[in-house]
């Protein structure tokens, strides 16, 4: 059975990371991929990395992208554009809680459309 | 005007080294009330920008801005690299299928690549951005009917400086309020050597 993925994109690696190591502890079964920082893995974020980690979350049921502060929303926005995929979200939720959220809500084999809006009412 | 694939070339050149020679004054503008890292982001991006172009052979302007514009978007990071990348990525489009480029359509380029900007940043006047640099030199080339390269860079100073004024209330800027009052802003002093730039490049100063 394929699960919405989720995207995590933050300016930090660690940050992206830490919240996958959070969600991972819990669900287990839904696709989700990291994309902190820039290609150097500095601070900052690459449109090039969020490309990469949609390709792998999405599993054939589309992915939901969190972000955090100033360029993360419009690196994804455009990551988004340029995907092959129609069945992508960007959810304006916190990013820790948000995407926390959204895994549990995935991990019940709900749409990309269904957790995008669970998520949302919860905040 | 007769804008051609060599002009674009040198334009970018010319933008890149003027970047590369203020990298840490952009930086500088970008401390007070940003991460810091614009200076050692654009001038990333148009050093890769410039390597890309001067490695293929191109024969229209429109190529040019394409490559331009794509390895801005990946190079750069930060918002600047979607907001420069979308820039030279509507200059090219309006440019297609027009070589030479003449100022009619140059104009038409800076328009969109303008409303293209602003639609991708969510940005209007006056909120200490770029498009604070670029809509008054939109409104110079709408108004003239030549390429004035003088006047090109005296609208283009006179509106850098006057972001100096401004409270940025779009970009990282805006986290900084009040603060970021005083400052020029770095994605308008980055525009301002685009239009020297093309000044140089176009105008032989």
């Amino acid at each position: 059975m394929a699960y919405a993925g989720i995207v995590l994109i933050s300016h930090s690696s660690k940050i992206a990371e830490g919240i996958k190591d959070l969600i991972t502890q819990v669900v287990k079964e839904v696709p989700i991929e990291a994309a902190g920082g820039t290609e150097e893995d500095d601070i900052g974020t690459s449109i090039d990395k969020i490309q990469e980690a949609i390709g792998r979350a999405d599993t054939g049921k589309g992915v939901l992208l969190f972000y955090d502060i100033g360029s993360a929303k419009m690196n994804a926005e455009m990551a988004m554009e340029m995907a092959d995929s129609e069945n992508i979200q960007l959810v304006e939720a916190p990013l820790v809680e948000g995407s926390y959220t959204a895994a549990v809500e995935s991990g019940m084999g709900k749409s990309v459309q269904e957790v995008h809006d669970a998520v949302v009412k919860s905040f | 005007m007769e804008f051609q694939a060599q002009d674009a070339i040198q334009w970018i050149g010319l933008t890149n080294e003027k970047i590369q020679a203020n990298k840490e004054y952009l930086t500088s503008l970008d401390q007070v009330i940003g991460d810091s890292d614009h200076g050692i982001n654009m001038s990333r991006g148009f050093q890769e920008a410039v390597n890309k172009i001067s490695g293929e052979s191109y024969d229209t302007a429109s190529d040019v801005l394409k490559d331009v514009a794509m390895t801005l978007m990946s190079k750069v990071g930060g918002a600047s690299g979607p907001l420069f990348g979308t820039l030279f990525l509507k200059l090219s489009t309006t440019f297609k299928g027009n070589d030479p480029v003449d100022y009619a359509t140059f104009t038409s380029g800076l328009e969109e690549a303008l409303s293209g900007v602003m639609q991708r940043g969510k940005a209007t006047k006056g909120e200490k951005t770029l498009v604070d640099v670029w809509a008054p030199v939109v409104e110079h080339f709408k108004q003239e009917n030549a390429f004035q390269a003088d006047k090109i860079l005296e609208v283009a100073k006179t509106a850098m400086e006057n972001t100096k004024d401004l409270m940025a209330t779009k970009g990282r800027a805006a986290y900084f309020k009040e603060k970021s009052i005083g400052h020029i802003d770095p994605g308008s002093a980055s525009s301002y050597y685009i239009f020297e730039a093309l000044a140089e490049a176009e105008g032989g100063y």
